[in-house]
């Protein structure tokens, strides 16, 4: 169950058949390194040919490109800006709703469900990481757009007076529809590897603080949770990539809009998005550097998300934690 | 810190048990793969009987056995693929296997000659051509499109009446509402709603933006000013949704909502569309004949001069465009070229039946015509024999 468990020794066939294969050590680290050096390789050709690609974008239009809003591809101008805010905005909707509930279910299924229910529910929440995401795009197209519409997006306008961040024409599609299928897109990574950390904390230690007499809501909060907030962080991390990239459940449901959000019932785009959308059309001079450019930032973005993730796990972790290997 | 188990240790002690059996299963998979059976490209012989009176018609049908490759445009796509099949039963023996990548790959992949040809919804602008590979490139027109004006109107059926400029208006964000004095005014009578109007256009680019964008750009100075014509245009207002189906979805969807959609995708789906105004001043539905009264109108099309919006005509629905099929002047393989030129004298003649069935619209007399005297400038690789024949 823990991620940091080791493989059980095991006897007989399996050993007599390493024996056939027997080979040195070097041998071993040779091919394991051989194919490490593969990824490492396809990686920074990777980014090589596509900071190729999108040079001349970026010479033409320089650091404008990061800063302007205006994309459009009949006067041949490109800025990137509006993708970037959209995507950092869908993937923080996302985060907001799904961290709680992920951490949430994780200690449900860990800790409150009886045991006999542990493995169906658990598998039917991984089960959701199998849906595939164009599904996600019609199920939110389809029917979640017009509930969006109806039900609920009156309902929070109606809180806030009709002022931010609920503002606007309420037509389904938009932002806050884009956060919440992202959410639902990224949960079983989050609960899935939160539940197996929390389930590797060692069980003297809540013995232990049962002993003391704390009630299960203090074990869970002041024993469980502590110790495996490095691996919960990395399950956030893992999620918080998922959403960045995500393309076509998002291009479906976001309203396509390259303009900055004034509300969360916007209309809106993000990096991927608008690559999916104008990737096959793109003839206009420069458009399709430009739509490389912003594969580029995207894969910048979710570097430094991913290094501030890393910096929050090493400030979390000075004491020994749980799912460390994650990061 | 908990030393984490990586490095030497891990390689030492785990690695030696997991790795003899992911080896094994490795080797076993690249067996696998190396043994798969190449794959195999069945020609038939051709023993073509149909002799309708077109002579090139007989000579489409004959012995031309071989494999084309294209891609390109998705808007061809499902005619392409029913003709595609159509003319290899008829024993041509022909296969022809077209990738619907996109008009914007299919060039590129047309530059670059690793397709025998191309299709795109905009020909190639004199700076792509400049960047093809093989030469001389032909443009020929091979199928025809209109586009419908579609809404959701609770209680109005088809038929409401507007102009190009309003719905210009309507897209630049000067119209909002369908109480608007300005729809209002062209259907007296109908009882409009003061909802606003939610627009709803494509996101993903496409040959059905460039041409909407360039029938408003013909009809608004504001619009051509403004937004342009194009593939992917900066839109002013509205809502995007990918493809045909995405736009068609928000508007069964969303009451109010107002968006173009092609015209085989409204008629096979019962769309409300509008009736629009053309430029002699007649409100025409869209349909296989409007659209084909449009494009009459302008016989002597050109890869540069290929626009057709809001042509002349009492019975003209303006809103259409053709899509084009890229082949090289000069072919290198004469046996393929000739198949080449032949699968597109039929599909641009005879073929015309299939895209029917579907909702496109047939090519006019003159632009079948016009398609046969560019297919004719084809040659084989000593650059003078014509490969299109009628023997």
């Amino acid at each position: 169950m823990s991620i940091t468990a080791t493989i059980p020794p095991r006897q007989g066939t399996l050993r007599r058949f390493r024996r056939l294969l027997e080979v040195p050590d070097g041998a071993y680290r040779g091919a394991l390194g051989a194919v490490a050096a593969l990824f490492t390789i396809l990686l920074l050709a990777f980014v090589a040919s596509m900071v190729i690609q999108s040079r001349s974008a970026f010479a033409h239009f320089g650091l404008s490109f990061l800063t302007s809003t205006k994309w459009d591809a009949v006067h041949t101008h490109f800025g990137a800006l509006t993708f970037i805010v959209g995507t950092l905005e869908t993937t923080f909707i996302a985060m907001l709703i799904a961290v709680p509930i992920g951490i949430g279910c994780a200690l449900a299924l860990a800790f409150a469900v009886p045991r006999r229910l542990q493995v169906p529910l658990g598998t039917a929440v991984e089960l959701l990481a199998a849906v595939p995401s164009v599904v996600y795009g019609l199920w939110g197209l389809l029917v979640l757009a017009p509930w969006m519409r109806q039900y609920i997006e009156p309902a929070l306008a109606h809180i806030t007076g009709g002022h931010f961040p609920f503002s606007g024409a309420q037509i389904g599609t938009g932002l806050l529809l884009a956060g919440v299928i992202l959410s639902v897109m990224v949960l079983p990574t989050m609960v899935a590897i939160s539940r197996d950390v929390l389930m590797a904390v060692p069980e003297t230690d809540i013995e232990a603080a049962f002993a003391l007499g704390a009630t299960r809501w203090q074990v869970m909060r002041k024993v469980v949770v502590p110790s495996a907030r490095t691996g919960i962080v990395g399950a956030t991390t893992l999620a918080t990539g998922r959403a960045l990239g995500e393309t076509i459940a998002v291009t479906m449901v976001i309203g396509n809009t390259p303009a900055i959000a004034h509300s969360l019932f916007s209309t809106g785009a993000t990096m991927a998005s608008v690559i999916a959308n104008e990737f096959t059309e793109a003839t206009e001079p420069y458009h399709l550097a430009s739509l490389i450019a912003v594969g580029l930032l995207l894969l910048v973005v979710s570097v430094l998300v991913n290094l501030a993730a890393r910096l929050a796990v090493r400030s979390v972790s000075r004491h020994r934690a749980i799912g460390v290997g994650l990061l | 810190m908990r030393a984490t188990p990586l490095g030497p240790i891990w390689l030492s002690r785990r690695a030696r048990r997991v790795l003899p059996a992911t080896t094994l299963a490795f080797a076993i998979g690249l067996a696998a793969c190396s043994s798969s059976p190449s794959s195999t490209t069945t020609t038939k012989a051709s023993t073509s009987t149909t002799s309708p009176s077109d002579p090139y018609a007989q000579a489409d049908l004959h012995a031309q056995a071989g494999s084309l490759t294209g891609a390109g445009s998705t808007f061809d796509q499902p005619f392409f693929t029913k003709a595609f099949y159509v003319y290899n039963q008829q024993d041509t023996g022909v296969t022809v296997n077209y990738a619907s990548i996109g008009s914007g790959g299919g060039i590129q992949q047309f530059q670059a000659q690793t397709v025998n040809f191309g299709a795109t919804d905009v020909p190639m602008t004199p700076v792509d051509i400049s960047k093809a590979t093989g030469g001389q490139v032909l443009q020929v027109p091979v199928a025809l499109g209109g586009e419908a004006m579609s809404y959701n109107l609770p209680g109005i059926k088809s038929g409401l009446k507007l102009t190009g400029p309003v719905m210009a208006d309507i897209e630049l964000g000067k119209v909002t509402t369908w109480n608007a004095s300005e729809i209002k005014s062209l259907n007296p009578g109908v009882n409009l709603p003061s909802n606003p109007i939610e627009t709803v256009h494509r996101s993903d680019g496409s040959g059905t933006t460039y041409i909407f964008t360039d029938y408003l750009g013909k009809v608004s100075p504001a619009w051509a000013a403004g937004p342009g014509t194009g593939k992917s245009v900066s839109w002013p207002v509205g809502v995007g949704e990918k493809g045909n189906e995405g736009v068609a979805g928000f508007i069964k969807n969303t009451p109010y909502s107002f968006g173009y959609v092609e015209l085989a995708y409204a008629l096979q789906n019962q769309f409300t569309y509008a009736e629009v105004k053309n430029a002699a001043g007649d409100y025409v539905f869209p349909s296989l004949s409007t659209v084909a009264a449009d494009a009459a109108q302008k016989p002597n099309i050109t890869a540069v001069d290929f626009s057709i919006v809001n042509q002349a005509g009492a019975t003209s629905y303006p809103i259409s465009g053709y899509s084009w099929a890229l082949v090289y002047e000069l072919q290198k393989n004469q046996a393929l070229g000739t198949t080449l030129v032949h699968l597109f004298d039929w599909l641009t003649h005879a073929g015309q039946a299939q895209a029917k069935t579907l909702d496109y619209v047939p090519l006019p007399a003159n632009i079948q015509q016009l398609a046969r005297t560019t297919l004719l400038q084809v040659t084989g690789p000593d650059g003078k024999t014509e490969l299109l024949t009628t023997s």
